[in-house]
């Protein structure tokens, strides 16, 4: 039995449908991860597992339950860090976990256990006593982490995490999150930087217009959609894009730009090496972006 | 939309409260100046400005001076005041900008029981303020004791009443700076016209009409009563309105509420 079995869920918001028959499993102990551009409706998604937002179709089971009808039961094993700020302003750090633990209705002793525990494990201990209006975003975020992993969740569910962090913040996010993962906490992410979903999660789902367009293992994904060799080529020349045509090689024409698939360390490879670069060449690895790009196409959303 | 559902409003809604309680006894000393010293600006105000053009008032068949027919109100619109901006611009500030009650609802706790800790807790501040108005009032003469103790279980009726309709205008209020619609089309009105600054039986009768329908009304003779042992309405029939008053808009507070957050 998966933790979250999601079968046919739809969401509406008057005539827009915002999730469009989702279906989606996610095991006991894996990382998954919910991809998609602004609005795509990854946020509708997860908002369903926790109960916050009614289902206009299908079934949502958590830990086996319906959450139509248990979701005090679901929502007293989960963790939830949502998207926005949702931290107490006005309380102190160590205060902001002890009084979530309330809700949970968690005996008091151990709480304050926990929030001791916590508070070690996303280095915050020396920010105890500070109020949370004078905590940087990534010190929030963190706290806000910690909150969720309050009660012992068995599931964790991360809406856009490390949103506006700056690089320093967002990496010891990640490597919290990746501890976590090692102990073997089931984890549900949305996010739209496909290197975090990338370093973090098992397994992902892109999701676009309320569907999802596809789902596997990053590197699954990455040798299907894209390649695991993409050679970038500025300002391609006539001939580059005449042995394309003729050879049939899987790429993106960008004008200015030439995205190419290729094997790694392939004959094609060393071809565009020697006989195609005019002007400037890339060679790397291919990874979700190219994945991402190629399903919900590059042209601005919005 | 989702429909109010009262079997998900179990006691857990004491968790809230106490985290309000928490919040608000950072600022405590400061919020307790203004029900100590409110009840005294009024008296020297209306005491020493206003009896010399007055004279007297006759209520419910006494002749009382001017201060002493208007102090039980007082009291009674200390009440009203904290209870209403407790679940009005509190409570938005809350909801709207500190995602409180979102963070709330990925916890065990119903959207049901965050509406009713937010009104319980409106209620509970109204109770303080008037436990300390009534600590000014009794010494100075002008709260019988100790009657006007029963002012203080009434002032958490008071609040519950103020609080639930206060919930409601958060429910349907697109920002907050149109809460100043029904405090001046609502709030206002009531606080003059309740019998708090001249008794309703000296004015038209179709006026007075209009002043059974306040709740501040019922609140204000039931405080007179406990204040000064007189009034000019059935305790019972008061009692009976802010009853109603809170089971209806309690009810579409809830309503409007969890229309707003459960999307």
């Amino acid at each position: 039995m998966g933790i979250i079995e999601a079968q046919q869920l739809v969401k509406q918001f008057g005539q827009f449908t915002a999730v469009d028959e989702v279906d989606f499993t996610v095991e006991r102990g894996e990382f998954f991860a919910l991809l998609g551009p602004n609005g795509a409706g990854k946020t509708s998604t997860i908002r369903m597992i926790y109960g916050i937002s009614p289902l206009n179709g299908g079934r949502m089971n958590v830990f086996g339950m319906d959450i139509g009808n248990d979701w005090r039961k679901i929502r007293s094993q989960l963790g939830v860090c949502q998207q926005e700020n949702t931290l107490d302003p006005d309380l102190t750090v160590v205060q902001n976990l002890l009084l979530y633990s309330r809700y949970f209705e968690m005996d008091k002793d151990f709480a304050r256990r926990r929030s001791e525990e916590l508070l070690d494990f996303f280095a915050l201990a020396g920010k105890r006593n500070a109020k949370v209006m004078q905590l940087s975003g990534g010190l929030a975020r963190r706290l806000q982490l910690a909150r969720a992993l309050m009660a012992e969740p068995e599931l964790l569910i991360l809406d856009e995490p490390t949103i506006g962090l700056d690089p320093q913040s967002r990496h010891q996010v990640w490597d919290r999150l990746l501890a976590l993962r090692k102990r073997g906490l089931t984890t549900v992410l949305t996010t739209h930087y496909m290197d975090e979903a990338e370093s973090l999660c098992n397994r992902l789902a892109i999701i676009d217009h309320g569907k999802i367009i596809a789902e596997g293992r990053p590197s699954d994904l990455i040798e299907e959609y894209a390649a695991e060799s993409v050679i970038e080529i500025e300002e391609p020349g006539e001939n580059l894009r005449n042995y394309i045509r003729d050879h049939a090689v899987r790429h993106d024409d960008l004008g200015e730009r030439l995205i190419i698939y290729a094997e790694p360390r392939g004959e094609l490879e060393s071809l565009i090496r020697d006989k195609f670069c005019v002007e400037s060449c890339r060679f790397r690895a291919g990874n979700l972006e190219d994945v991402f790009l190629r399903l919900t196409g590059r042209e601005l959303r919005e | 939309m989702s429909r109010v559902n009262l079997r998900d409003i179990s006691l857990r809604f004491r968790h809230i409260w106490v985290r309000n309680l928490v919040t608000y006894r950072r600022i405590w000393k400061v919020n307790f100046i203004v029900p100590l010293l409110e009840p005294g600006f009024y008296i020297l105000a209306f005491g020493l400005g206003f009896s010399g053009l007055i004279g007297g008032v006759s209520y419910a068949g006494l002749q009382l001076t001017y201060t002493a027919f208007m102090a039980p109100a007082l009291v009674a619109t200390a009440c009203m005041w904290n209870s209403f901006f407790e679940t009005t611009y509190t409570s938005f500030v809350r909801m709207y900008y500190q995602n409180t009650f979102s963070g709330m609802l990925a916890t065990p706790v119903s959207i049901e029981e965050i509406i009713v800790a937010e009104i319980v807790w409106a209620a509970t501040k109204a109770m303080a303020a008037v436990t300390i108005m009534l600590a000014v009032l009794i010494p100075i003469g002008f709260a019988n004791y100790p009657a006007a103790l029963f002012c203080i279980p009434l002032a958490f009726l008071g609040g519950l009443a103020f609080g639930s309709i206060g919930m409601f205008f958060t429910g349907i209020i697109p920002t907050i700076d149109m809460f100043n619609l029904p405090i001046f089309l609502f709030i206002t009105p009531m606080f003059l016209f309740s019998g708090t600054f001249f008794p309703i039986s000296g004015i038209p009768e179709w006026a007075s009409i209009f002043s059974l329908v306040f709740p501040l009304y019922h609140l204000v003779e039931l405080t007179r009563f406990l204040c000064i042992g007189a009034m000019e309405s059935n305790p019972i029939f008061n009692l009976g309105y802010l009853l109603a008053f809170i089971l209806v808009f309690g009810y579409l507070g809830l309503a409007v509420m969890k229309r707003r957050l459960i999307q």
